[in-house]
């Protein structure tokens, strides 16, 4: 196990904002190639921040933090990052939205046309590659967004909260196939919600965090084998593991 | 709230037309004011057909005068915006003495600018110009500094340079605001060329707009004809309007969502 380097590396890690009080505390964990690590826990305990700062769109303030051995901002091309709502660009259609990154890396047009359909056919969406996102529905719009996320083949992928405003089946679905995905495209992921049975159904690894500060209060091995099918979700092993994890849940509520 | 059927939405501004007629026709009945004080609205339809190669002229006339202020300042009002968009410290340097020439009347600069500019469609650009500015500037500012900030995020991750951040994302979202400022100025932009045309405009070429009109009739007591340059105006600012509004839906209409139809 500890043969391979870890591609994300906390070591005591300390953040905060401005003088303000400690948004995380003592944070040390090593990503492994492969994983699929969901953070959860209460409002405010900095879930998401950890996201940021493997991204490079925020700095910490004491402690060590590397993206394949090296500084987040370096490891840019590595990565990429689904946010909540699917921040698509609504003036270009969704054809034009999975090229973006390649645009922005100057990719020839040809090239990103190609990858582009690509992509799209990829999460089902082949069809709609000239629509502009308000004629998308919220569930197709999340797929462009990991459509556009994948064009460039990631190594890691930040997930914050990206199914949290969908409905429950359009979510289950894009649960299916986000995992599906990971088939074809092997990318080792870092998942916030707030939804104990998605992270279940996802994840290897589950990080239950506690608020004021910010820190790790335990974490939950799920040890299901993937390719996992929906039929897991009505297993008594899994509703065991939703329970355990909620029971973790539940001690960092009691005591906030 | 319940929308109007379409009769009554097309039907009460005519109803609303004809009374205001009436309370005119009223007014002048009970006041005995003669034509030349306060004109029939026959009078003023007979007046614009009399003079209408004469109005036509001079609504052509400044039309190119709007047109032109209007031009430049939509050019300027958007460069302008960029570098104000771009950093902070420029924004703090410019932004006050902005709104310092926002703030002076035109009138009083009307001389200076006939000074500089000369008189004539140089100076009426130049006063078309002044008043239609500021409300691009302002709003296109607005919009550059209003964009998403997940947008920003994504850019960011891509590792995006300063330049496509400013080319593909800011200047794309900020495209409503700055098409609503140009819609303000459209409005401005016919009243800013009548303005300049009646401090500096000039008959020479024998039309000097309808602000020279303007001055020209009422120094004839053409009371009527007054009025039908008011209404030639008037048409002329529907026009401007009109031609900004279909901009702004060609630009806006397949993805904004303030065009959002029902029927998908």
């Amino acid at each position: 196990m500890e043969a391979v380097a870890p591609i994300v590396k906390f070591t005591s890690l300390q953040k905060r904002y401005g003088d303000g009080p400690l948004v995380l505390d003592g944070i040390n964990l090593q990503v492994q190639p492969g994983d699929f690590i969901t953070f959860i826990g209460p409002s405010g305990c900095g879930k998401s921040t950890i996201l940021k700062l493997v991204s490079g769109l925020s700095p910490w303030t004491v402690g060590g933090l590397t993206v394949a051995g090296v500084k987040p901002r370096q490891a840019r091309d590595r990565q990429a990052f689904i946010f909540q709502d699917a921040t698509l660009l609504p003036w270009l259609t969704a054809r034009h939205n999975v090229e973006l990154p390649l645009r922005l890396r100057g990719v020839p047009a040809e090239e990103r046309v190609a990858k582009a359909r690509q992509m799209l056919e990829l999460v089902g969406l082949g069809a709609a590659s000239d629509y502009y996102p308000r004629q998308l529905s919220g569930g197709m719009k999340m797929r462009v967004s990991i459509a556009r996320a994948l064009t460039l083949a990631p190594q890691l992928l930040l997930l914050d909260e990206p199914f949290g405003a969908l409905d429950e089946m359009t979510r289950n679905r894009l649960n299916e196939e986000l995992l599906a995905l990971r088939v074809q495209a092997p990318f080792t992921a870092m998942f916030v919600t707030h939804s104990v049975a998605e992270a279940v159904f996802l994840s290897n690894r589950i990080v239950v965090m506690a608020a004021n500060p910010g820190r790790f209060h335990a974490e939950v091995a799920v040890e299901f084998p993937y390719p996992r099918n929906p039929e897991l979700r009505a297993r008594q092993d899994f509703q065991a593991k939703v329970n355990e994890v909620s029971q973790r849940l539940h001690e960092v509520e009691v005591h906030a | 709230m319940k929308k109007l059927p379409p009769i009554l939405l097309w039907g009460l501004p005519v109803v609303s037309g004809l009374l205001f007629v009436a309370v005119w026709y009223g007014v002048r009945a009970v006041s005995g004011l003669q034509s030349w004080i306060l004109p029939t609205p026959v009078d003023i339809f007979r007046a614009a057909f009399s003079e209408r190669a004469t109005l036509l002229a001079a609504a052509g006339q400044t039309a190119i005068g709007a047109l032109g202020g209007f031009v430049l300042a939509a050019a300027l009002g958007f460069v302008t915006s960029l570098l104000l968009g771009v950093s902070r410290s420029l924004r703090a340097s410019l932004y006050p003495w902005l709104l310092v020439l926002q703030m002076t009347p035109v009138i009083v600069l009307t001389p200076i600018i006939m000074l500089w500019a000369g008189p004539g469609m140089p100076g009426i650009i130049t006063i078309t110009w002044l008043i239609s500015y500021f409300p691009i500037v302002a709003n296109m500012t607005q919009g550059l500094l209003s964009t998403d900030m997940n947008h920003v995020a994504l850019f960011r991750m891509c590792n995006a340079s300063r330049l496509q951040e400013m080319l593909l994302l800011r200047v794309p979202s900020a495209m409503p605001l700055y098409l609503a400022g140009l819609r303000i100025a459209a409005t401005l932009a016919p009243i800013g060329a009548i303005f300049g045309e009646y401090m500096v405009g000039n008959s020479s070429g024998k039309s000097g707009g309808l602000g020279f009109l303007v001055y020209s009739y009422n120094t004839q007591i053409k009371i009527p004809a007054l009025f039908a340059t008011a209404l030639t105006s008037c048409l002329l600012g529907f026009i401007f309007v009109a031609a900004v509004s279909w901009l702004n839906w060609a630009v806006l209409h397949k993805w904004h969502d303030s065009f959002e139809r029902n029927d998908h």
